[in-house]
């Protein structure tokens, strides 16, 4: 790493004040420094790291909210929770999200960027609409595709009885619930994953396809498979992590649409977590749902690492 | 190849595929619009039909606006993203500047937890978060959604990277011209880094004026309900009988952001991403 202070005295001072006053100029630069960062040190401490750090510590206690004391509990939090039914159908439900959404919306926008770029008219309309769920808050989105799930009055059910197919009860059904909620996950998260690879596929460079043809590779599929593919490597890993670490964070859609019903068929990690802290006020609980959230998010950034570091000779 | 061909098969198959996706992303903004525009008899109707019969937008919105403070709603959205938004950079770019051009022991390590606090998913500090407001009697209030957010280590982080692009060259000439640290954070760094900041102010007001999960844990107050809240609250009153005023609600809240993003998509695009970082 290049120091920049080092080469900043070394320019400046000579040039214009006497030797003397090096020592205090160089001190005084130092307290500014600290003055600088202190602020921005002190709010992470007390709202980001001190926080990780309680919700660990609080993890393994039996603290509630407004109870007058709380002790320390050991592993009792965690005993409870893994012989929870409710908290093993959140897990379940949870990666199942994850398993379906993932694939989905980075097939989707993978391909989605493909067609993008495979011609050269109408490109920023193409990325513009398929951006604007991204833009859009989700909870009026939500709302808005419950009514199109309506039963009765939907615009799903009303095509797919124009086309004479059997219509669903999609968010009362504890069948397809989980599912319907899948399919909004993934309707907002392919404009974002199609961006990344649009960026991806614009750095590759000319002269690959070029002398990949040279070599034979005549169809299209030939080059995406040579050339495009493994030059995608990184940002793929980089997509399907960063979208695996989204769909954990799964909270929005169930909690304004399904509370987790019916019959906890759409139940996950947050919203369990969210119940048991936020509405029940069992603090230490909920913290130790929290931890194991997290120990699932942090493995998937590690993972994120590793392939990162694996992926950087093709770049 | 066989690009010989007299009808361009390839352009039609991508136009077509391209259009069909974008029939389906687009198709709930579409039936937004369209119920938002129906009076309650068309809406209940199992008859399929895009264009009301007979147009009731107007009556929709003023009941809509009628049922719900919106206009309260949209001007919360706007005092607290603003405000999370100056206090970040008031935060982050001092820090980023020491960070990125001063000497001093302690920066590795500053610069280390910086980089391990991007990793720190939002709802991992809800509950100690939570607590600390509780006790601090700050619960269900303008602070309580905005104080946790003050600090975006993704903020520092960001600026911190920009800053190091900046010439040594032009902080050397301000110190010359007898401009302390601080000045050069705001008078040399500030307007040298507009394109960062204003691409981190897109994606930090987009990410708090969207989000759900913060202001419902910390609100109860009807009055200081955020955008995504009101809509969320209009759904459960109302869901069920008045889809045509929810719509019309629904129109109203996500408006700001789609048009400002429909003027400016570029840089929208580039802020958003930037959480590609993260």
């Amino acid at each position: 790493m290049s120091d920049g202070a080092i080469t900043i005295d070394a320019a400046v001072v000579p040039a214009r004040t006497a030797r003397r006053s090096l020592p205090a100029h160089g001190s005084r630069r130092t307290y500014a420094a600290y003055a600088l960062v202190a602020p921005g040190a002190a709010l992470m401490l007390i709202m980001l790291l001190g926080p990780l750090a309680g919700v660990i510590a609080l993890s393994f206690t039996d603290y509630q909210l407004g109870a007058p004391h709380f002790s320390w509990i050991g592993l009792a939090n965690y005993q409870d929770l893994f012989a929870d039914r409710v908290f093993w159908t959140a897990l379940r439900n949870t990666l199942t999200y994850v398993v379906v959404v993932v694939p989905g919306a980075v097939i989707a926008g993978l391909a989605i960027a493909l067609l993008i770029q495979s011609g050269t008219s109408l490109r920023s309309l193409y990325r513009t609409i398929y951006f604007l769920p991204v833009m859009a808050t989700l909870i009026a989105m939500a709302v808005v595709w419950e009514f199109m799930l309506h039963p009765q009055f939907g615009l799903v059910n009303g095509l797919l009885r124009n086309a004479g197919l059997p219509a669903f009860a999609w968010l009362q059904d504890r069948s397809t619930a989980l599912y319907a909620l899948c399919a909004i996950g993934i309707w907002q998260a392919v404009g974002f994953n199609m961006v990344l690879f649009l960026a991806g596929l614009v750095s590759i460079p000319k002269q690959l396809y070029e002398a990949a043809e040279i070599d034979g590779a005549s169809s299209g599929w030939a080059r995406f498979r040579l050339v495009t593919w493994p030059m995608l490597g990184p940002v793929t890993t980089f997509v399907v992590v960063i979208s695996g670490i989204r769909s954990f964070q799964v909270f929005d859609t169930v909690h304004v649409l399904t509370k987790g019903g019916p019959s906890k068929s759409t139940e996950v990690l947050i919203h369990t977590m969210y119940t048991e802290g936020f509405e029940f006020f069992r603090s230490g609980y909920a913290a130790a749902i929290t931890v194991v959230f997290l120990v699932f998010v942090l493995a998937l950034t590690l993972i994120k690492s590793r392939l990162a570091d694996r992926g950087v000779h093709y770049t | 190849m066989n690009n010989a061909h007299p009808i361009p098969v390839r352009a039609i198959l991508r136009h077509f595929l391209l259009i069909a996706g974008a029939a389906v992303m687009l198709a709930p903004f579409i039936w937004m619009i369209s119920t938002a525009s129906k009076p309650q008899t068309e809406i209940f109707s199992s008859e399929l039909h895009l264009i009301p019969h007979q147009f009731a937008l107007r009556d929709n919105l003023r009941e809509a606006f009628a049922k719900a403070n919106l206009l309260r709603f949209l001007l919360n959205g706007v005092i607290v993203t603003v405000s999370i938004f100056v206090l970040q950079v008031m935060v982050a770019l001092p820090a980023a500047y020491a960070l990125a051009k001063l000497r001093f022991l302690g920066r590795e390590t500053l610069f280390a937890l910086v980089l391990f606090g991007i990793l720190i998913p939002p709802q991992a500090t809800a509950i100690p978060v939570f607590l600390l407001l509780h006790e601090a009697g700050l619960l269900d209030s303008y602070a309580a959604l905005v104080l946790p957010f003050t600090i975006s280590v993704f903020g520092i982080f960001l600026m911190r990277q920009f800053f190091k692009t900046v010439p040594d060259d032009l902080v050397d000439a301000a110190r010359m011209d007898g401009i302390s640290e601080f000045g050069i954070v705001w008078q040399v760094m500030l307007p040298a880094a507009i394109p960062a900041v204003t691409a981190f102010g897109i994606f930090s007001v987009v990410a708090h004026w969207n989000d759900y999960f913060w202001p419902l844990i910390v609100l109860n107050s009807e009055q200081l309900r955020t955008p995504p809240l009101a809509v969320a609250h209009f759904r459960n009153n109302e869901a069920g009988t008045s889809y045509g005023p929810l719509m019309a609600a629904a129109m109203v809240i996500i408006a700001p952001l789609v048009i400002a993003f429909l003027f400016a998509q570029r840089r929208f695009i580039e802020g958003i991403t930037l959480t590609g970082i993260k």
